[in-house]
């Protein structure tokens, strides 16, 4: 029988790899944009599985949202990162520092 | 009985996959990992009977965005990436910080769920059912504004993206629509008038 929580167990699983990977990647920025769709993904588990068991369908609606959200974030991510890379010709999030008096 | 055994053996490839994105040294692997945590994922929520989502998962992450991060990994140079990623002085503190926040949440989860329900397990709908006509039913009465500014949003990144990557090369020739409209004809038709000419 698979219940509720089985579902939240393996979104709170999802979610803190995402954690570490955001520690672990830091300085690598596609990878950073990696590790925050993972957690997304973990959110979305979340909203499914309630979903579900409240048998309401609202909560798929808010999937559908973050998914676009989602979406129009990694492209624009993604547009600054190609920017950077032109300019800069790294994206080591550590060699950003130009800003820095 | 099967569906305990289609959520273990997509969980734990789910899980290996998400570990894969995060320790994997070469972005490419890291992309790959990546889009196997969506059709994981897609499978997980097809057993949650949201099958209209778990279809747009794969067509729109795996279809569109995933094929857009390979696209920008393998713009840039993969050597010096991997370089800059091979060290990470703070993998300790990220494993605790991990550690912390996957107790709390398995706390909430599995001891202080409060008002969870959590012995009813839902019956499966019939199957005339159309997740997709749901879905649409509300999206398109109840939250048809927000479902409007999803729409805008998109345009939004849409001239964002093209915006930011657009660039300018010089010496390129082009038209100049405004002045091509606003032309009048005393700028280029010029009347002559002349005497006829005869061969007499």
């Amino acid at each position: 029988m698979i219940t509720l929580s089985h579902y939240l167990t393996l979104s709170a699983v999802l979610f803190s790899i995402s954690i570490v990977g955001i520690f672990i990647n830091r300085k690598n920025m596609i990878l950073l944009l990696m590790c925050i769709e993972l957690m997304l993904l973990a959110v979305n588990f979340n909203f499914i599985a309630f979903s579900r068991y409240l048998d309401d369908t609202a909560g798929q609606v808010f999937v559908f949202f973050i998914l676009t959200v989602a979406a129009a974030e990694t492209a624009i991510g993604l547009a600054i990162l190609v920017v950077l890379f032109r300019t800069r010709h790294s994206i080591s999030v550590s060699k950003m520092s130009s800003m820095k008096g | 009985m099967a569906e305990q055994i289609i959520f273990y053996a997509f969980s734990c490839l789910l899980i290996i996959a998400a570990l894969g994105v995060v320790v994997s040294r070469n972005p490419i692997n890291a992309v790959m990992s990546l889009v196997l945590c969506f059709v994981t994922s897609a499978a997980i929520w097809l057993l949650l009977e949201a099958e209209f989502l778990a279809m747009i998962l794969v067509l729109v992450y795996v279809g569109a965005v995933m094929v857009l991060f390979v696209f920008v990994v393998m713009m840039q140079d993969i050597e010096s990436a991997t370089l800059s990623a091979r060290f990470a002085p703070n993998v300790w503190p990220g494993l605790v910080v991990g550690a912390i926040s996957l107790a709390e949440l398995l706390v909430v989860v599995w001891v202080r769920r409060e008002g969870l329900p959590i012995a009813a397990v839902p019956e499966p709908h019939p199957a005339d059912y159309s997740n997709t006509l749901e879905l649409g039913k509300i999206l398109y009465t109840q939250y048809v504004y927000a479902f409007e500014l999803a729409a805008f949003l998109l345009l939004l990144a849409i001239v964002a993206a093209i915006v930011l990557t657009m660039r300018e090369r010089p010496g390129l020739k082009k038209q100049n629509i405004s002045q091509q409209v606003s032309v009048r004809k005393e700028d280029r038709v010029r009347v002559v008038k002349m005497e006829p000419e005869s061969d007499a």
